[in-house]
């Protein structure tokens, strides 16, 4: 095989200590699969003790740890940096034309920082948990709650500065290091969605950060900071909390829809439709979110008319939300599309979203939300985002650029079954819960009424397939690295800078430095095969 | 950078310019997230000084306002001498930026050590939030003050962080401009390094009138 950043350096070393913005992409894939495993696993564990109406496998409390374990390693360590750290890592360089991030060094320090966050929040988990729910709620947190809450706390404490650190770097690379003819308007959309959300980090976490220092002065030096009992307001966290806390979704989920606005592209072969305003939308979801987290708290005491502002501008999020869904599927429209697996799982995502979204209409709807509240439909809605949606466009990217990052193709039919079994598996696990939670079946409690048993039999059932469907991928990358065929620079026939080098890359990426001459997305129909142009000439970098 | 020799150039870059602009790209990006740092608090103080006013001020009134005012006008002239440092830095005088950081070192420390002795009469005087919290004044005023000194020292506190840090940079900075034996002063670090240290002084001046001087007329 040809030098690649992969066999460019074979000791340990050389990965602990490399600047390589596509090894410290390999770095936190490890990291990140890891947590998916852990965060995984705890789910199993309660969907296990919901098969039953009676609380009989764990204990109440331990029920309580599993779930906010669940949520507090799923969302912080992998939810919100898997697309960005693994796929924005390794790629945003290499679509801009450029040989690395603008701060290699700090870029390695981002996952230092993301894995001692992980060290102290597994000393949480070892030390018994925490059972506040990721939310933190105080006074619960502060004051009443006696499990570990600071060493949780510290964890996502430490691992918004890692979030920080990329989306720095990232924000500064694509201000500063674009190709030589790459504009503004013919970055990839990928790009453009991983700007949006570094915006969104950049100004959503260190509120975060704040908050988790203010709660530790009250739990540990009794600064009565949020305490009503002497004329403090708890309402005041949830105002800060939220004010990062519903940005991250967007965190989450917009550099998904980057992925899958390059694979929908990519496979319909055909120019996306509305490359502008999808670039826009992902813009106008940045600025839209931050204005909008008082729709956690419709019934938590806040002004109605709060709410009122609040139930309305949670709507205006729908609108660019569904200028991209639709843009997708005008972009299917007329294409010659075919049924890759990155192919399946962006269409998963699309439907999956569009329920999602939809659904948080619903709950946007402050009479409404005041009656499914606290439910199950809630947990329904925002898994279809966080898991249809974001987890949905990692895997398809994962997929799609799998030949890129590591040389060779898996199994495409294994790929096609687990991208179906996905589906399928999470429809069985999550379409039940809008149903329980309509039916008033209220979240995080261990118990339940036994006329909801079937329902949540159902659900359980379905975790079941889904936890196959994700172990797969697993199993067959895996295999794939050693006996997969060689991939080829472009498989897909795919436009971009990242499809024009060499698979796996090389260190500096590119022999020369491209220059872009082209509009993006120039996607030809399948029946008209000979391209017109290649998409980038080369040239040779004085050096 | 007349006079100084070329700022090695990272092997990502295509020039200086470009890195040059990478650089205070970001650093302009930090600072912005530091201001939702401090906002996030800010936020709070708004909410409760609006509620309790009246107490508020009467807490206000138990600092020092001498101490305070010098402590401001420590660190104007620290930011003063950061900025000829800066200046100096440009022109490639090395051993004017040698005594102007010199200058802003000791100007940092001199304000962390009266911040300090602030601290410690606020301990001893029973300011301190927490089990020991003692309020002189109406009794019924207890929670409200608590929780304005809760927010004096974790604001005044965060600050007083984002102070060390910067000094530990500006002596680090110092240290390696000292020791380089032909003159590269990296007048991109001394910039860099100088938008930090304003920065943290902007945010002692919204400190100030929002801690110390609450309805100070009475």
């Amino acid at each position: 095989m040809s030098r690649n950043y992969l066999n460019a350096d074979y000791n340990v070393w050389s990965w602990l200590f490399t600047t390589d913005h596509k090894r410290v992409a390999i770095l936190y894939l490890l990291s990140v699969t890891f947590y998916f495993f852990i965060g995984g696993a705890a789910a199993v564990l309660f969907r296990l003790e919901l098969m039953t109406p009676q609380g009989d496998l764990v204990l109440p409390e331990t029920y309580n740890r599993l779930f906010t374990l669940h949520g507090i390693v799923m969302i912080f360590f992998f939810l919100i940096p898997a697309v960005p750290s693994v796929l924005g890592n390794f790629l945003l360089p290499l679509m801009i034309g450029a040989r690395d991030v603008a701060f290699p060094r700090l870029n390695l320090a981002s996952w230092y920082v993301f894995t001692l966050g992980g060290l102290f929040t597994i000393a949480a988990i070892l030390a018994g948990g925490v059972d506040t729910g990721w939310t933190f709620y105080t006074p619960y947190s502060s004051a009443y709650g006696n499990s570990n809450v600071i060493l949780a706390a510290a964890g996502v404490f430490i691992v918004g500065f890692s979030s920080i650190l990329t989306s720095l770097n990232f924000l500064v690379t694509i201000h500063t290091m674009r190709a030589p003819g790459l504009t503004w308007f013919r970055l990839p959309l990928f790009v453009w969605s991983n700007y949006a959300t570094s915006i969104i980090v950049l100004l959503g976490t260190p509120v975060l950060t704040i908050t988790l220092v203010l709660i530790a002065l009250e739990r540990l030096l009794k600064f009565p900071i949020f305490d009503p009992a002497l004329g403090g307001d708890p309402l005041l966290f949830q105002h800060l909390f939220w004010f990062y806390s519903h940005p991250a979704v967007y965190i989450m989920v917009l550099p998904s829809m980057g992925v899958v606005s390059e694979i929908v592209t990519c496979f319909s072969r055909k120019q996306i439709f509305g490359y502008r305003v999808i670039a826009f939308a992902s813009l106008a979801i940045a600025f839209l979110g931050f204005l909008v987290w008082g729709h956690h708290m419709f019934v938590s005491g806040q002004s109605l008319y709060a709410g009122f502002v609040f139930s309305f501008l949670s709507m205006l999020v729908a609108i660019p939300s569904a200028v991209k869904v639709f843009n997708w599927t005008a972009t299917l429209y007329r294409g010659s599309v075919e049924w890759s697996t990155p192919m399946l799982y962006a269409l998963g995502f699309i439907g999956l979203f569009t329920m999602g979204g939809l659904t948080g209409l619903i709950l946007a709807t402050l009479a409404v939300d005041v009656h499914v509240h606290d439910t199950y439909f809630v947990v329904a809605h925002f898994h279809y985002i966080m898991v249809g949606g974001a987890v949905m466009g990692y895997l398809g990217g994962i997929h799609f650029w799998w030949p890129k990052i590591t040389g060779r193709m898996y199994p495409t039919s294994w790929g096609n079954f687990a991208a179906i079994l996905i589906f399928v598996g999470f429809n069985l696990t999550f379409f039940p819960q809008f149903l329980l939670g309509y039916l008033g079946m209220p979240r995080r409690y261990h118990a339940y009424p036994p006329e909801w048993q079937v329902l949540n039999v159902m659900s359980s059932a379905g975790a079941s397939i889904l936890g196959i469907g994700y172990l797969l991928p697993l199993g067959y990358l895996l295999w794939s690295l050693r006996y997969g065929a060689a991939a080829g620079n472009n498989p897909w026939h795919a436009t971009g800078l990242e499809w024009t080098t060499q698979s796996p890359p090389i260190t500096h990426n590119f022999e020369q430095t491209p220059i872009v001459t082209s509009e993006p997305y120039d996607y030809q129909p399948a029946d008209k095969p000979a391209p017109k142009k290649v998409v980038v000439e080369l040239e040779r970098t004085v050096t | 950078m007349t006079n100084s020799a070329p700022t090695p150039l990272a092997h990502h870059f295509d020039n200086l310019d470009q890195q040059h602009r990478a650089a205070t790209a970001g650093l302009w990006a930090f600072l912005a997230t530091e201001v939702l740092l401090f906002g996030g608090m800010f936020a709070g103080y708004a909410v409760y000084r609006n509620w309790y006013g009246e107490t508020w001020a009467a807490a206000s009134h138990k600092l020092d306002l001498v101490m305070g005012t010098v402590n401001t006008a420590v660190l104007l002239v620290s930011s003063f001498t950061m900025a000829l440092s800066v200046q100096a830095a440009e022109a490639g005088q090395r051993q004017k930026v040698l005594r102007y950081l010199a200058t802003t070192i000791v100007l940092g420390a001199v304000f962390l050590a009266i911040k300090g002795s602030e601290y410690a009469h606020k301990i001893e005087t029973k300011l301190l939030p927490g089990p020991h919290f003692h309020w002189d004044g109406v009794p019924a005023d207890q929670g409200p003050a608590e929780i304005f000194f809760s927010y004096y020292f974790a604001l005044t506190g965060t600050h007083a962080v984002h102070m060390v840090i910067g000094l530990l940079i500006l002596i680090v900075l110092w240290i390696r401009i000292w020791r380089e034996s032909r003159f590269v002063v990296n007048g991109q670090s001394v910039a860099n390094m100088g938008l930090y240290w304003h920065f943290v002084d902007v945010i002692w001046v919204f400190l100030f009138p929002l801690l110390y001087l609450i309805d100070r007329s009475h």
